[in-house]
């Protein structure tokens, strides 16, 4: 961090940086599609396909957003904020879970007893 | 102790400049928070409904899949543009910044014109914002009308912030000899983001609804 805090008029990060880190994100969304070609069952797909997109937010956001050479006071206003913000988010999710088994119950109702 | 507390200064960087970095920057950063909130509660008001119908995967691989993939790369290469567009103002090289700029607008506008194309496609098809073409249904009853709404909702929000930020572009490609560095990498700062975007809409709309072979 010191060695680029002195120069912040300097955009750092070499043109060769930037192309290899545009390689990887390609690399990334080809395996991703890749994935898709083969057709995983879609509980791995979602699994495997939201971690490789997190890295690639993540290469996106400290390369070429330039993240990673702020000071670390922007770092840590920004992401911790937004991390717990959007986990914040998963609480909806029982509640989709619930409506789904209320709906099965529906279609399926339990022969034992009649409502 | 003078030495501790200068030391301490330095350290958090308080006082005058906390971020070092300029007003408008810190502005953009901001409204990238609140915009990532945005999709964020788009994408699990998605994740939310899928979680609770039957859904639809009407995605063939081709043409959809490799259409969106292209699309896919005409963005992240205009994130690269970009990016040499932000080297090259920092180098004070005005006209070649303006010429990346303006590829990169190219890009965005490229990106619209498929998208539009696969919009149209699907539209012939008969989906419609809170209706599924017949044959969908038959093919996967009783799967919600609500595949329409996120899919044009969550697509055409990040279309229209592209074209936002086209239109962004061609603005500060016009008036770079005004502006400064900072100018131009806030909005490459926006580009990026939108980019970002795309790389959750991308797997979690087109993937994960691939049409089973």
């Amino acid at each position: 961090m010191s060695a680029h805090a002195d120069s912040h008029e300097h955009f750092a990060g070499t043109n060769k940086l930037f192309i290899s880190i545009w390689i990887w994100l390609l690399a990334l969304t080809g395996f991703e599609v890749f994935l898709g070609y083969i057709q995983l069952p879609v509980v791995y797909m979602l699994v495997i396909l939201l971690g490789a997109s997190i890295v690639k937010a993540a290469l996106i956001v400290a390369y070429f957003m330039h993240l990673r050479f702020e000071r670390m006071n922007l770092i840590l206003t920004i992401v911790p904020a937004l991390v717990i913000c959007i986990c914040l988010l998963l609480v909806f999710f029982p509640d989709s879970f619930r409506s789904k088994n209320l709906r099965d119950e529906r279609a399926n109702p339990p022969t034992t007893e009649s409502h | 102790m003078a030495t501790e507390a200068q030391a301490i200064v330095s350290d958090w960087g308080g006082g005058v400049h906390p971020y070092r970095v300029g007003h408008r920057k810190l502005g953009m950063w901001l409204f990238i928070m609140s915009d990532s909130l945005t999709f964020s509660a788009l994408l699990m008001g998605y994740a939310y409904l899928r979680a609770s119908n039957v859904w639809p995967t009407p995605f063939k691989f081709y043409p959809s899949i490799v259409f969106s993939s292209v699309m896919t790369l005409v963005l992240l290469s205009s994130s690269l543009t970009m990016v040499f567009a932000v080297s090259a103002s920092s180098r004070g090289e005005k006209s070649k910044t303006r010429k990346w700029i303006i590829a990169t607008a190219v890009l965005g506008a490229t990106f619209i014109v498929l998208h539009m194309i696969e919009w149209n496609h699907l539209i012939a098809e008969g989906l419609r914002p809170f209706q599924l073409p017949e044959e969908w249904t038959k093919l996967w009853p009783g799967s919600t009308p609500l595949f329409g709404a996120t899919f044009f909702g969550i697509t055409g929000m990040h279309m229209f912030h592209v074209f936002t930020g086209c239109i962004y572009l061609l603005v500060v490609a016009a008036r770079v000899n005004k502006l400064n560095h900072e100018d131009v990498e806030i909005s490459g700062l926006y580009w990026h983001f939108v980019d970002l975007v795309w790389m959750f809409v991308f797997p979690l709309i087109y993937l994960l609804s691939i049409h089973p072979k």
